[in-house]
């Protein structure tokens, strides 16, 4: 039999959905973990702030979500849910492995990086709760580079379905 | 939507109506006082740092106490029970209070001491309990246990370990003969036995034991074990009828814990008095105080001052150098955003307060961002049934949460309405699953999952216009305090700079393409724009650094100025978050319905959908709607409060009831 490379399409397309779950996942994970580590110590001392802490414990957990999102996408343009869809060539299915990419790394990387700003914000939720407004928005800030990061693995995913090759 | 303007005033009053003058202060709450420094021979102030510290230390002792009943008395509470708020009592039960005062922090000082004394025989039990375990394997000996020897014998009374017979410990001891072993008990951790031995042979004997690792037990006393465990026994009842005794007591006190509450209110208030009596100053016969008072207040708190005591009142507008207190206020649905904006940092010195503009913004973002009509009415129904059924209990501040995330509710369903999210796609799973059937409900405007770059336009759009209204806001500020150089060189030279960028960047053929645009700019329009973008650079490079007199620095400054440009673009494009985090709700929504929709047809099929379905979105509501409260704030906090708004104002903290578990109705029998 003739191996016919194309076959290899699907394969890499969902290397990289799986890619964005995975990493963006780990990296979430370890954020909130880090995060509860943080808040737990806080309400050892005082159980009044639970709900500010959790909110800052929750921030870098969206990378995950997103994570997930490019996956599902990704999954369903390729046909693997829902069926159908258009066959995946190889030069496809590396467009697709590389669309993944921008949420695997920089889902990772900011969720981490998003976790640090996270614990130093719940030390100011710990002495001054009342700047709560403030210490929310330098984690915040992390977020933007993962949105932006998401938005363009849509868009390219998205774009590499409608290209013909 | 304003700030509020603010008088001063100071009051002189006779010191023998300090109290009642201070305690209608108080219950106004409308003065936030201030310290006075300019003390000499006549005027001084009190030290009132003991007496704070004693109520400091009753609320600390009343708190306890509750804490203690409550884990004896446990009191049923429902998770919403927070929101009916503090009870509200007649101003007479606090007049009223004062003779109970004392009697109720004896009862606080009781219940501690009580729980005190539960510690502690709980401790006893468990020291007893240990001994008991001790003496349980010696139970059949009859012998007191400190029970040496006679005149010609030596016994030794103690424990093996691991387990021994009769016929090995003679074995070992066989050289001293005679002797007696009884072996008390055996177990196979430790044998008890008593060994009599001659008295001249006793060293010997020990040591042998010794060397079988012979230990004494670890304490001794002059009665048999069995008695001996009597004694323990009872000692162990006796405490446990202490325990149960002192518990008892302090369930008796159970109908006491309102006191116990309000005697923490109380003497927080009286704290707060004293904080206030520590700030004014006092001759022999008068006292003084001075502080900040909202206009629109003053004249009726005056009024109401001079009609009950001997006091003068004086009114005063702030002067320029005066560090004047922020309290805002606003109407409807901007009311609520107060907060948001006090979290940020009030307006700082000739600021607008910029409530009322975020929250026309505020509702449209957060509404984009979950955009879904299911989780939009879950929230409104929510937030809806609340506010009635707590309508006149609860607080404020809650009251204003509450109201917030109403209307966020609300533009939530507008906006998925417009793109035709119902707890995303859940109508087409259901009709597809369950009657075979394809059912699509058309959105109002389009779908963002079929049209993400129209999304991306839209948002990019609606982007420019908070930024705009954002440099709209600084023009604004600036005509107030009469800056017009300023206006004309930091609002008017961006202003036309960014909107002829917009014109050139529309002509591009690369823009166009991105965004599918079908529209033709006129040449004339476009090259008219060039020539209007390259003047306002100019301009800006001109005079944005007009704050150094040397013109190198001026220019390079004015340079750095104009690099500012590329902080519009990040801002911009910053809010593309209002794309991906409306598509992640909506994709995490399909996903949810689809794994709702495998579960299928058949009898558990609809059960299997229903739990998926209610978990599902559940998860999916809260994190969305946290998403979409903080990225909501972070654009008004970073890019719109960012074209003009620095706060850095001092919030209005009068000097008011700051009680936590009962709020004052005011007085009607004195009144007219």
């Amino acid at each position: 039999m003739k191996f016919d490379i194309n076959t290899l399409g699907i394969v890499l397309a969902l290397l990289g959905a799986v890619l964005a779950a995975l990493m963006a996942g780990i990296g979430s994970a370890i954020a909130v973990g880090m995060g509860g580590q943080a808040a737990a110590g806080v309400v050892t001392e005082d159980p009044g702030k639970f709900g500010k802490v959790l909110i800052l414990q929750l921030l870098p957990g969206t990378q995950g979500i997103y994570g997930l999102l490019i996956a599902f996408i990704t999954l369903t343009q390729i046909g693997v849910i829902g069926g159908g869809g258009a066959e995946v060539t190889f030069a496809k299915g590396l467009l697709y492995f590389a669309a993944c990419l921008p949420m695997a790394i920089v889902g990772y990387y900011s969720a981490v990086s998003q976790a640090k700003a996270s614990v130093g914000s719940i030390g100011v939720v710990a002495k001054r709760p009342e700047q709560f407004g403030k210490a929310m928005l330098f984690p915040i800030m992390v977020e933007t580079y993962a949105i932006f990061a998401l938005l363009i693995s849509i868009l390219a995913i998205t774009g590499v379905g409608n290209l013909n090759i | 939507m304003a700030v509020l303007q603010m008088q001063r005033i100071f009051l002189c009053a006779l010191k023998k109506e300090r109290k009642q003058i201070l305690e209608l202060l108080q219950r106004r709450g409308v003065i936030e006082i201030e310290d006075m420094d300019n003390t000499d021979n006549v005027f001084q102030k009190m030290d009132v740092s003991v007496a704070k510290n004693g109520f400091e230390k009753t609320i600390s002792v009343a708190r306890d106490a509750v804490s203690i009943l409550d884990t004896y008395v446990p009191e049923k509470k429902s998770m919403l029970a927070s929101l009916n708020g503090r009870h509200e009592v007649s101003t007479d039960v606090y007049d009223d209070f004062f003779d109970k005062h004392d009697d109720t922090l004896r009862i606080a000082h009781r219940i501690i001491a009580l729980s005190k004394e539960i510690a502690e025989q709980k401790g006893e039990i468990l020291k007893l309990d240990t001994q008991v375990e001790m003496l349980t394997p010696w139970i059949t000996f009859d012998i007191p246990m400190n029970f040496s020897g006679t005149r010609y014998t030596k016994a030794f009374i103690g424990t093996l370990p691991d387990l021994w017979t009769m016929d090995a410990i003679y074995e070992r001891l066989a050289d001293f003969t005679p002797l007696n072993v009884d072996i008390v008990s055996a177990t196979k951790d430790q044998t008890c036995i008593f060994v009599l031995s001659p008295k001249d042979k006793a060293d010997a004997v020990y040591d042998v034991l010794r060397g079988m690792e012979f230990t004494h037990p670890s304490s001794t006393f002059n009665k048999a074990p069995a008695e001996q465990l009597e004694i323990l026994k009872d000692r162990i009842k006796k405490a446990n009828e202490a325990i149960n005794k002192a518990k008892d007591e302090i369930i008796s006190y159970a109908d006491k814990k309102e006191d116990l509450l309000f005697l923490q209110d109380y003497d927080t208030m009286r704290a707060e008095k004293y904080e206030v009596i520590g700030h004014v100053l006092q001759s022999k016969n008068v006292f003084v105080l001075q502080g900040y008072i909202p206009k629109r207040d003053a004249l009726k708190v005056s009024e109401e001052l001079s009609a009950k005591f001997l006091v003068s009142v004086e009114l005063e507008d702030p002067s320029e150098d005066d560090e004047v207190p922020v309290l805002l206020d606003n109407i409807g649905f901007s009311k609520p955003l107060e907060g948001v904006v006090a979290a940020y940092s009030p307006p700082g010195k000739g600021e607008v307060d910029p409530t009322m503009v975020m929250s026309l913004f505020y509702y449209l973002l957060f509404g984009l961002m979950l955009s879904d009509v299911g989780y939009g009415g879950i929230i409104t129904l929510a937030c809806a049934i609340l506010l009635i059924k707590f309508k006149d209990t609860m607080e404020t501040s809650n009251k204003g949460s509450l109201k917030m995330f109403l209307y966020c509710g609300i533009s939530t369903m507008f906006w998925g309405a417009m793109f035709g999210s119902y707890f995303s796609d859940i109508v087409t799973v259901i009709a597809e699953t369950y009657f075979g059937r394809t059912v699509v409900i058309e959105p109002l405007w389009f779908t963002p999952m079929s049209q993400p770059m129209r999304m991306l336009a839209f948002s990019l759009v609606f982007g420019i216009i908070h930024l705009f209204a954002g440099i709209g806001m600084k023009f604004y500020q600036l005509i107030l305090i009469k800056d017009y150089k300023s206006i004309l060189y930091d609002v008017v030279t961006w202003f036309v700079l960014l909107i002829s960028a917009i014109i050139v960047l529309l002509s591009m053929d690369m823009i166009k393409n991105i965004f599918s645009l079908n529209i033709n700019m006129p040449t004339g329009l476009v090259n008219g724009a060039s020539i209007t973008a390259l003047l306002a650079s100019l301009g800006i490079i001109l005079t944005g650094g007009r704050a150094s007199k040397n013109p190198v620095k001026r220019i390079l400054k004015g340079i750095f100025e104009l690099y500012g440009i590329s902080g519009y673009l990040s801002d911009v494009l910053s809010y593309s978050r209002l794309l991906a985090l409306g598509l992640a709700t909506g994709v995490i929504g399909m996903v949810i319905n689809q794994m709702a929709g495998m579960a299928g047809g058949g009898p558990l099929g609809p059960v299997i959908f229903l739990i998926i379905f209610v978990v599902g979105h559940t998860v999916n509501l809260g994190i969305n709607a946290l998403g979409a409260y903080v990225h909501t704030n972070r654009l008004q906090y970073v890019e719109f409060f960012g074209k003009f708004y620095e706060g850095g104002g001092r919030e209005f903290k009068p000097f008011s009831v700051k009680t936590k578990y009962y709020k004052f109705k005011e007085k009607m029998k004195n009144e007219v």
